[in-house]
């Protein structure tokens, strides 16, 4: 047992520089990849058939892009992105790669996580705004997005949690953070100690966020 | 000039499903409504009226026909404008729709900051309105924390905010119990009496109708089958429909098992006597018959308030040999109608 504690807390320095990396990676990714899948997500509600900017067209654009990209396995979407990245950010590997691909992949996931958010609506709200000549680009600002505040906070923090599972491959391309950590020098070098306390580390992270999420929401939702 | 409308409109929406039939919700409707009326539209579910209503603020854009209001055609105007009409047309719904992300005092703002109303001027008329409405202590509650007629006066608040000429109202009360909706009609009789504004009342219910609307037009399958001053479509209802609705508030004649109950229970010939508010009254038709010397006995209907006026469809039983019952029916006096009642 004094062995045990002695190697965890000699592997102390790097799990706390590793948990701020993966909380780094996360935090990047849920910034770009949050924002687009809002902005996805929401044009994808608002152009549908009866929808406030209803645009036949784009939603089926939209619609066709998320339902392509979303299934995709990460591990092999990030091993394609690589030329992608590349072209974009000018590198293939490391931290900036990991926190590209899981921007653009969540921006996907989000989307739809987002739209069915919105959905929550009720289409009463959004006539009677209509009804007082409210146009469309203000129901979505101070009807449509309030109104969905609270389920929206439950989608993130599920998102959140989607994007601190993609972090954890971040090896393959040769990024860091807990993932990586736990299967290079934990799961690769035999030492089961060293994976379950990154293993552990992560529990803890993705049960803070959900907590602080439940009671964000439920303080939104009044309830 | 009307204050709004309607000539020839139509509304029909496109097949659910390939090749299937478009559906007609409202078919060549015509309606005028003046400026400070309270006109009422009634019609079982499906008759659409909440359709017709929803063409008037242009929510929902007409097949054919057009839409007047205060003279300006809204079915031909491009979007921006057609938002500026709106501004002017308040409406309340069924389910109330108020904003739940809101306070109280947040959703009777939201048209303010719709129309561009300066912040400080927008907090003096949310508490006018929220006074006029009687929900001042409310102000910074939210939607759920509220009753149902509660709700439904916020909404009303909200729809006056912007002051509008005209207040749509689809089945404001149907979701409230009975006391409810007679505190919401009372309301919506003082917006109209107190602010001048004219309301289009959409409901399936009579009582609503015979309580604030003026004006009615009955509506079936679309179209517009009975119209005019309510009164007169509550004493003389001439189609089906309206006599179907006329008789869910005015009690109406016997028919069927009600008149055979009637009939084996009472000896007797059985007459109805039916009279407007042209001065006669049911204590001086039952006077009349007795100082005739006829033994009579009152054995259905009743006498109903319409807007403030009288309507009486009285059946009554009486004995007695035939003349003296003719000449106690005929000296009921004028404006009253008798007629026998054959089982």
């Amino acid at each position: 047992m004094n062995d045990l504690i002695a190697q965890v807390s000699g592997l102390l320095p790097a799990l706390v520089e590793q948990t701020g990396i993966t909380l780094w990676l996360v935090a990047l990714s849920l910034l770009f990849g949050g924002t687009a899948g809002l902005v996805v997500g929401t044009a994808l509600y608002v152009t549908r058939k009866g929808g406030v900017l209803q645009q036949p067209v784009v939603f089926w654009i939209l619609n066709v892009l998320v339902n392509t990209f979303r299934p995709i396995p990460f591990i092999i979407f990030l091993a394609a992105m690589q030329p992608i990245a590349r072209l974009v950010i000018g590198t293939g590997i490391g931290n900036e790669m990991i926190v590209f691909s899981i921007s653009i992949a969540a921006t996907f996931g989000i989307a739809r996580i987002v739209e069915q958010n919105l959905v929550s609506v009720e289409p009463g709200v959004i006539e009677a705004a209509r009804a007082m000549g409210a146009g469309p680009w203000r129901i979505i600002r101070t009807v449509i997005l309030p109104e969905a505040f609270g389920p929206l906070i439950l989608g993130f923090t599920f998102a959140i949690v989607a994007l601190i599972d993609m972090s954890a491959v971040a090896g393959i391309v040769g990024g860091d953070g807990l993932g990586d950590y736990a299967l290079s020098y934990g799961f690769r070098q035999f030492e089961p100690v060293v994976t379950w306390s990154a293993l552990v580390i992560i529990i803890i992270i993705t049960q803070a966020v959900q907590a602080v999420g439940n009671v964000l929401s439920r303080l939104v939702l009044r309830r | 000039m009307p204050h709004i409308q309607l000539t020839d409109v139509s509304k029909s929406y496109p097949p659910s499903r390939r090749g299937g039939t478009p559906v007609t919700a409202v078919d060549g409707v015509s309606v005028s409504i003046e400026r400070g009326d309270v006109y009422g539209v009634i019609g079982y579910s499906g008759a659409g009226k909440s359709t017709l209503v929803r063409l008037i603020n242009g929510l929902e854009p007409v097949t054919a026909g057009s839409i007047e209001v205060d003279g300006v055609d809204i079915t031909t105007l491009p979007a921006g404008e057609l938002r500026r009409v709106r501004q002017g047309i308040g409406m309340i719904f069924q389910r109330f729709n108020l904003l739940r992300s809101r306070t109280i005092r947040g959703n009777v703002a939201y048209p303010l900051e719709v129309v561009g109303m300066p912040r400080a001027e927008r907090a003096a008329r949310v508490d006018e309105l929220l006074r006029f409405v009687g929900l001042e202590e409310k102000a910074d509650a939210y939607p759920e924390q509220l009753s149902g007629g509660q709700q439904q006066r916020v909404g009303i608040a909200r729809a006056l905010a912007a002051s509008p000429s005209i207040l749509l109202a689809d089945e404001a009360t149907s979701a409230l119990d009975p006391e409810t909706t007679d505190e919401v009609l009372d309301l919506l009789a003082r917006v109209n009496r107190e602010l001048g504004v004219t309301i289009v009342v959409i409901t399936h219910e009579m009582d609503v109708i015979a309580r604030i609307a003026a004006k009615v037009a009955v509506m079936d399958r679309g179209r517009v089958v009975e119209s005019g001053d309510t009164y007169d479509v509550f004493t003389r209802p001439k189609t089906d429909t309206a006599k179907r609705f006329v008789r869910t508030v005015v009690r109406a004649l016997p028919d069927g098992d009600a008149l055979q109950a009637l009939r084996a229970r009472h000896e007797g010939r059985l007459f109805t006597i039916s009279f407007t508010d042209t001065g006669a009254s049911d204590a001086r038709v039952f006077a009349a018959l007795a100082r005739a010397g006829v033994d009579f006995q009152l054995v259905h209907g009743g006498v109903d308030d319409i807007q403030g006026r009288v309507y009486g469809l009285l059946t009554i039983a009486v004995r007695g040999d035939a003349d003296a019952v003719a000449t106690a029916l005929a000296g009921v006096g004028g404006g009253v109608h008798v007629q026998e009642v054959h089982a």
